[in-house]
């Protein structure tokens, strides 16, 4: 094997067709970014997901003598008997953790901390009016919410049941919606990029016909024939991936820019942009290296 | 060193066969001329030797190696041991003559130090002395063939190919171009050369084989060009 003439035929090849290789590091770049800041998204709206999933939990209301609902103004306020009723579905459901009391006079308090700013809004509670409930922690707060609450509505007791989690499914879609845009606009850049790939190395192939003419018939193996050409794509890919993890430092810094307008951390950790951009690299790598090779195969035969 | 073995070739959408019914023998250290009209198969016939053909039936023989038992990772190693002739000498126009030989090497991985021992002894051997550093559109015809003589031959192969190598030559250069090849063939190479050119056959009086719409119709040692009878 010798590296020097690979190398030095490589960079004939590189140079005979600047434009298309130019083009071609750019499509890649930009693909290859659009995947990162796809897969960045991706793992942002992983942190932000179990970051909520931790915290999430159902409120189990019960009926308080002042409510009017149909459910409790039918049977009034839950007794000691109801109580424990529901506090052995509970503990008989396999989705429930742990769950917690909390008293009407809890409550109270609860509401007092939460509005202590605002003491019109303050003065219309007073400590009978909210109802006592059970705080439910659950296994998967998305996937458990369902089956809990249809375990719980409808018994003796039980006014309604609220759920945290229904509150995120908004801003879940809008976070997936965003990714999920962002990678299939990256998917179709990429699926240019080979086309691209795949000519660029046609016209280098073309370009160098004579070359590789001589090559067969002076029994050049088919490794020593194809690897100026892969190697070409190659570097191509390598360009491109040096530009787009420049990008991608900068995606991610954009993306921790969301930062501001959540009030709990969810920042995007150096370690995540490193794997990103090596899962970029092994793509852009593969993704170059295999489409020269099956576009070699087809215009280099033996 | 060649052997021929009922070898019948078809291209697809051709209902002639190219060669047919081919039987011959080529012998380690002869000089063959391979004649016949255009479209005869003699070009066929050196694509089959160097397996950028595969025979429709038969089978081939060459240095000793099955081509029908060679797989294509073995081809190229076959082709080291061929060297080959064109009438259009294709040479790289981006190198010099010395590149250009050197270039065969270079792509079948030989080291360097060999490369710079045997080039300028090849050159020499074509008679290209001092000639070494010229483009080859600053060469003429006959000196540009010399050069890819000098390519086919530097790596010894046992058989040169030679495709109407004095095709684009004229008479007098011709026979420089075939004094080269006689020397090549005198080192025990094996020389298979297809042509037109009467006045080189009939001068060398060397075996001739005469194609005719794929068949063997004259196989003598010691011929000439036109029919002898």
């Amino acid at each position: 094997m010798r590296a020097q003439f690979v190398f030095g035929e490589v960079w004939v090849g590189l140079r005979r067709n600047l434009t298309m290789t130019a083009a071609l590091i750019v499509v890649v770049a930009i693909s290859l970014s659009l995947l990162g800041t796809g897969l960045l998204f991706v793992k942002q709206v992983d942190h932000t997901r179990s970051l909520w999933q931790s915290r999430l939990q159902l409120s189990v209301y019960l009926c308080s003598a002042v409510n009017p609902d149909p459910n409790c103004a039918k049977n009034g306020p839950v007794t000691k008997s109801e109580m424990s009723q529901i506090e052995s579905t509970l503990n008989n459901l396999p989705q429930v953790v742990h769950y917690t009391y909390m008293s009407q006079a809890q409550a109270f308090q609860q509401a007092k901390q939460l509005f202590h700013n605002e003491p019109v809004m303050l003065s219309f509670v007073q400590p009978g009016d909210l109802p006592a409930s059970f705080q439910v922690k659950m296994k998967n707060a998305q996937a458990d919410a369902v089956p809990v609450t249809d375990a719980l509505l409808g018994q003796p007791g039980v006014d309604s049941v609220g759920d945290d989690s229904a509150i995120l499914t908004k801003f879940y879609q809008l976070l997936d919606g965003a990714r999920n845009a962002v990678i299939v606009v990256a998917i179709i850049l990429i699926v240019a990029a080979i086309l691209l790939v795949a000519n660029t190395i046609r016209l280098s192939a073309f370009n160098r016909r004579r070359e590789t003419a001589i090559m067969r018939l002076v029994g050049a193996s088919n490794f020593y024939v194809q690897l100026p050409f892969l190697v070409e794509g190659m570097i191509a890919g390598l360009f491109g991936w040096l530009i787009a993890t420049a990008l991608l430092a900068g995606a991610q810094a954009g993306l921790d820019g969301l930062q501001q307008y959540f009030p709990f951390p969810v920042q995007l950790s150096t370690t995540d942009l490193v794997e990103v951009v090596l899962v970029t690299m092994l793509i852009g790598l593969a993704l170059c290296g295999s489409t020269s090779f099956l576009t070699l195969r087809r215009y280099l035969r033996v | 060193m060649i052997h021929f073995e009922n070898v019948t070739k078809t291209y697809p959408n051709q209902s002639r066969p190219a060669l047919e019914s081919v039987n011959l023998d080529v012998e380690k250290g002869e000089f063959v001329f391979l004649v016949g009209p255009s479209g005869s198969g003699k070009s066929t016939f050196l694509r089959l030797i160097l397996r950028e053909e595969r025979p429709s039936e038969g089978r081939i023989y060459v240095a000793g190696r099955d081509l029908a038992r060679l797989t294509n990772w073995k081809v190229p190693q076959l082709r080291r041991r061929i060297g080959c002739v064109f009438q259009d000498f294709r040479l790289l126009p981006a190198k010099n003559v010395y590149q250009n030989i050197a270039f065969a090497l270079e792509v079948i991985g030989k080291p360097r130090r060999f490369i710079r021992k045997v080039v300028p002894e090849v050159i020499d051997l074509v008679g290209l002395e001092g000639k070494g550093e010229r483009m080859p559109d600053e060469l003429s015809g006959g000196e540009q063939q010399r050069v890819a003589m000098a390519r086919a031959f530097v790596n010894r192969p046992m058989i040169l190919l030679a495709d109407e190598p004095t095709g684009n030559i004229d008479p007098a250069t011709s026979i420089g171009i075939m004094k080269v090849l006689d020397r090549i063939n005198r080192t025990g190479t094996t020389v298979v050369m297809a042509t037109h050119d009467a006045a080189i056959v009939d001068s060398m009086r060397k075996r001739v084989i005469e194609l005719e719409y794929g068949k063997v119709v004259r196989d003598q040692s010691r011929g000439v060009y036109g029919q002898a009878y």
